[in-house]
């Protein structure tokens, strides 16, 4: 019915007078145009992410000339010995990624399998549409957030309790200041959430009934066909969506900016303040004008440049993979 | 939505086309940012001319002003005569202030907390890393004083601020001096640091985390409302930041006797009132001025700071420059020229 | 299946749905968490004088952000003016042209991954482009960024929009003679116009909120936006700036602010939302 809608709205508005209409040879030669001109355009989608990647490396060459691969282990940043290694950078953008991940992947599995297989249609409806606007507030709202609601609660409530029963393990120890690395990995958590039950929940939702229901008319429960069957049978698609997720931990920058506490240093407490390379690109950039030092700010932007392309090309070829297989049928 | 856009289009074409204002853009040191915000906003009700001054610390001033990406820097640590001959600049201060200790610990009010310079330089040193540590028992027996981790409270942004500190702290410990140093940055020691941009981003630090410790201008401290501790000075006496203790210490220096860009330190002066850790706080201008009216302006600007502008200091506890001093830095911009030809009186 | 007593895995059953619907209840417990601390704080700091002053020092009193409320619209509005003729191209290849070809593959695989970098690298990207050469801080930088974070979402959308409409239309004007380029258009074009807006409102609800690639692209500045040229004030990175402040009255605003843009936001989400799920049926 939709299509015959449709028709009636625009098919009138294509009766050309025949004075206007173009010989063929032109309407070829205005056909092809059409397609090069739209080809180019597709083009240019591939084209920018070569031209990032370059623009960052040759921006970055100077400094890469300069420290070398010692640039990736060195722990010094010191802008005023125009002394830069990546080392803290990193460390801290892989340690709040592993914290988001580690909270995230079995909460966006659980929202999935509310969504799909345990609440009525229109319950999920609407706590999927909940789920999937947590996507839509900006970072930096998650930043103002977390610096002066949630940190807070970290410092009174939260870190006092980890520390007084986990407190023997180095990863909670210290001063529980509210700001550093764990709250940031929390938010990051809030924050990839939604990315990745929105997959999960696709993965759930396209496995076909005929396998589930053989394994429910089996006698198994729920979660016995989730964790038997669903699962493994949608294993790249939840490896796509963690991939997803992954990639979104590893650029987030300015809710980890507000609340990570800006120090170029490597401490194995998740009490601790550090930095992330985003964080520490979203802090200096500004106010660096040397060119060695923009030069290495840069350098770090090329690594995370590397990190998340590598993760995104992974996690589309597994999801394209997924939908594919199941867009043919089984 | 089309229409929308149109509408935008068409209020940006307008709105670019309106006749520019004189607009003199400025960034540098924050330590004089509350002050220069002011001056600049008054000023602009009075003139109509806007200075747009942006905190980024001194460092980034000292870069931005070289680059010529700014009409003028600003930095509190002066630059050496023969660095200002090799990018053309000359420099000025505009006016002085302290840096003063301040602290978030539960139960001690401002001024109630007393340290001494080593003590000081122990804790940002991470030696003393608990507010109840015998060395500031010692110095506080009637404090009741708390058993929390010190948290230090730094600057990430290359600062002028953080010359001066790191400069007292090296004039008074020996061990700060070796180990550290004195710069606009520097490598900090203590465990538990964390970094803030800006004398805000260290004052707004120290407000939000318990048990910390930092160092800002004065001026923070007041308008943001943040405890601060008492120091002993040179003389062994206890003293509180104040416009006047500043201003004593202030006394001390001979400006006549100073080098081509008045470059002079104020750190840790004699005198049984004076606070230990005052510094000045400059400008950095090109003396060749590529235009030659904004360049003028810049200087109306400050001429109309160090004389109009001296209350509105004194309100925010700087101290302003002395008339003698005044005259000198209004002689010294007879260098700043436009096409050969001099841009001041 | 081995046979095991019922009642364990009924039980075993019980905690996964009951721990199911609780992760459900926590990411909702976050998103009203959020959205009502924005809403409760920042209404407060509006007034009149927000929408239509410049920005005052801090202690004095009074001051708005009209000047970076301006700002935002202009970048966002020179943005989408910048992208969205190039991802409706691009969309119309997608789906009208290459289907099964190489190059659309190519260009479809890339928009999902650009569409995943991390808006601070395609800041550093403009900033180097634009920025470094320029020598200055300058509103087209930020264009630039926010163009490219919005080109793939116009692309994927458009094409996802040009795929709904029905084949049939484009073989009927076609059979009227009427050229390709013509037929996309004029006639697909139209079927899908509401899906169209709703891909570009989508991509202008994703940038709206951006501040990373504004940072050190477009900057800042506290007077009234003058020219792309020059640093072009925006509500986002005065958001960051006023509250990492210590100003109480700093922070107040940057509340104030973040409540127009949340708000701002999830509206045109939810708007495009219903407008999408109306089309789909």
């Amino acid at each position: 019915m939709k299509q015959h809608a449709l028709l009636e709205k625009a098919a009138p508005e294509v009766v050309l007078a025949p004075a206007v209409r173009p010989t063929p040879a032109l309407a070829a030669l205005g056909d092809r145009a059409f397609r090069w001109l739209t080809a180019l355009a597709a083009l240019l989608v591939p084209a920018v992410i070569l031209a990032i990647g370059l623009d960052l490396f040759l921006t970055s060459y100077p400094a890469l000339a300069k420290f070398g691969p010692g640039f990736l282990l060195s722990q010094e940043w010191n802008p005023v010995t125009q002394e830069f290694g990546a080392a803290s950078s990193i460390y801290g953008t892989v340690m709040s990624t592993l914290i988001a991940m580690a909270l995230a992947l079995p909460l966006s599995l659980a929202i999935a399998l509310f969504l799909v297989e345990l609440a009525p249609p229109r319950v999920s409806q609407v706590v999927g549409t909940m789920i999937e606007l947590l996507a839509a507030i900006p970072s930096i709202i998650y930043g103002m957030w977390g610096l002066f609601v949630f940190a807070p609660l970290m410092a009174t409530y939260v870190q006092p309790f980890l520390k007084k029963y986990l407190g023997f393990l180095p990863l909670f120890s210290g001063p529980p200041l509210g700001i550093g690395m764990l709250t940031a990995g929390v938010i990051l958590a809030i924050m990839i959430l939604p990315f990745m039950s929105a997959v999960a929940r696709d993965v759930f939702a396209l496995v076909p009934n005929v396998v589930k229901e053989s394994a429910y008319g089996l006698g198994a429960t729920t979660w016995e066909v989730t964790y038997k069957v669903t699962i493994p049978y949608g294993l790249v698609g939840l490896l796509g969506a963690m991939f997803l997720g992954l990639g979104r931990a590893l650029g987030e920058t300015m809710a980890v900016t507000f609340v990570i506490g800006n120090a170029h240093r490597i401490s194995f407490s998740l009490f601790a303040p550090g930095n992330t390379i985003a964080s520490t690109l979203a802090n200096e950039f500004s106010e660096a004008t040397e060119p060695l030092y923009v030069s290495s700010l840069v350098a770090l932007g090329l690594v995370l440049y590397l990190v998340t392309f590598l993760v995104q090309v992974v996690s589309q070829w597994l999801l394209r993979r997924m939908y594919r297989s199941w867009s043919v049928g089984l | 939505m089309v229409k929308i856009l149109a509408c935008l289009c068409a209020t940006l074409l307008t709105v670019s086309s309106v006749a520019a204002q004189v607009t003199i853009n400025g960034a540098g040191a924050s330590f004089p940012y509350p002050l220069y915000s002011q001056w600049a906003h008054k000023y602009n009700q009075v003139t109509g001319t806007k200075i747009n001054y942006q905190s980024i610390g001194s460092g980034g001033g000292i870069a931005q002003i070289k680059a010529k990406t700014v009409d003028f820097g600003g930095t509190d640590e002066p630059l050496t005569p023969e660095d200002l001959d090799n990018s053309g600049l000359i420099q000025f201060p505009t006016v002085m202030g302290g840096v003063v200790p301040i602290i978030n610990v539960e139960g001690i009010k401002t001024r109630e907390l007393k340290l001494d310079g080593i003590t000081l330089a122990h804790i940002f040193l991470g030696l003393v890393n608990k507010w109840d540590d015998p060395a500031i028992k010692k110095l506080n027996p009637d404090l009741k004083l708390p058993s929390q981790a010190i948290t230090v409270a730094h600057r990430t942004d290359g600062s002028g601020t953080t010359f001066i500190f790191t400069s007292y702290l090296a004039a008074v410990s020996p061990e700060w001096k070796n180990k550290v140093g004195a710069g606009k940055a520097v490598k900090w020691p203590a465990e538990n640091s964390i970094g803030g941009k800006g004398n805000e981003g260290v004052a707004g630090q120290v407000k939000a985390v318990k048990g910390a410790i930092g160092y800002v201008e004065y001026a923070y401290a007041l308008q943001n409302k943040i405890p601060y501790a008492q120091l002993m000075n040179r003389a062994g006496k206890y003293v509180a930041p104040s416009i006047e203790t500043f201003q004593a210490a202030a006394a001390n220096a001979d400006w006549t006797k100073a080098p081509k860009g008045f470059s002079l330190s104020l750190i840790d002066q004699p005198g049984d009132n004076s606070w230990p850790i005052v510094g000045a706080t400059y400008i950095l201008m090109h003396k060749e001025q590529p235009d030659a009216a904004k360049g003028k302006e810049i200087l109306k600007f400050f001429d109309w700071a160090f004389k109009q502008g001296s209350q509105m200091a004194k309100d925010l506890h700087y101290v302003p420059m002395p008339e003698k001093v005044v005259k000198m830095v209004e002689d010294s911009w007879k260098e700043v020229k436009s096409g050969g030809k001099p841009l001041w009186p | 299946m081995r046979y095991r007593p019922p009642t364990g895995r009924k039980l075993v059953n019980w905690v996964v749905s009951g721990g199911a619907a609780a992760s459900a209840l926590v990411g909702i417990v976050f998103l009203v968490w959020i959205t009502w601390e924005v809403l409760y704080r920042g209404i407060t700091a509006l007034n009149w004088d927000f929408f239509t002053h410049l920005p005052t020092p801090p202690g004095v009193p009074g001051g708005g952000m009209a000047n970076a409320i301006v700002g935002t619209l202009v970048l966002t509005a020179a943005a989408t003016a910048a992208s969205v003729p190039l991802g409706l191209l691009a969309g119309i290849y997608l789906a009208e042209f290459a289907e099964e070809s190489r190059l659309g593959d190519l260009s479809r695989f890339s928009a999902n991954v650009l569409m995943g970098l991390p808006s601070i690298i395609v800041g550093v990207f403009a900033y180097a482009l634009v920025v470094l050469p320029l020598g200055n801080f300058c509103g087209y930088a930020g264009v630039v960024a926010l163009a490219v974070i919005m080109l793939p979402v116009v692309t994927r959308t458009t094409e996802d929009m040009l795929r709904l409409v029905p084949n049939t239309l484009r073989e009927a004007a076609l059979a009227l003679g009427a050229p390709r380029w013509r037929v996309t258009l004029a006639v697909v074009f139209r079927a899908a116009k509401s899906g169209l807006i709703t891909g570009i409102l989508l991509a202008v609800a994703r940038v709206s909120g951006e501040t990373a690639p504004l940072l050190f692209t477009a900057l800042n500045s506290p007077f009234w936006f003058h020219s792309l040229a020059e640093p072009t004030p925006n509500l986002t990175v005065t958001i960051f700036n006023y509250a990492m402040s210590p100003y109480h009255d700093w922070q107040q605003k940057a509340w104030g602010a973040s409540f127009l843009i949340t708000f701002g936001v999830l509206w045109i989400t939810i708007v495009t939302r219903v407008m999408l799920r109306e089309r789909k049926g």
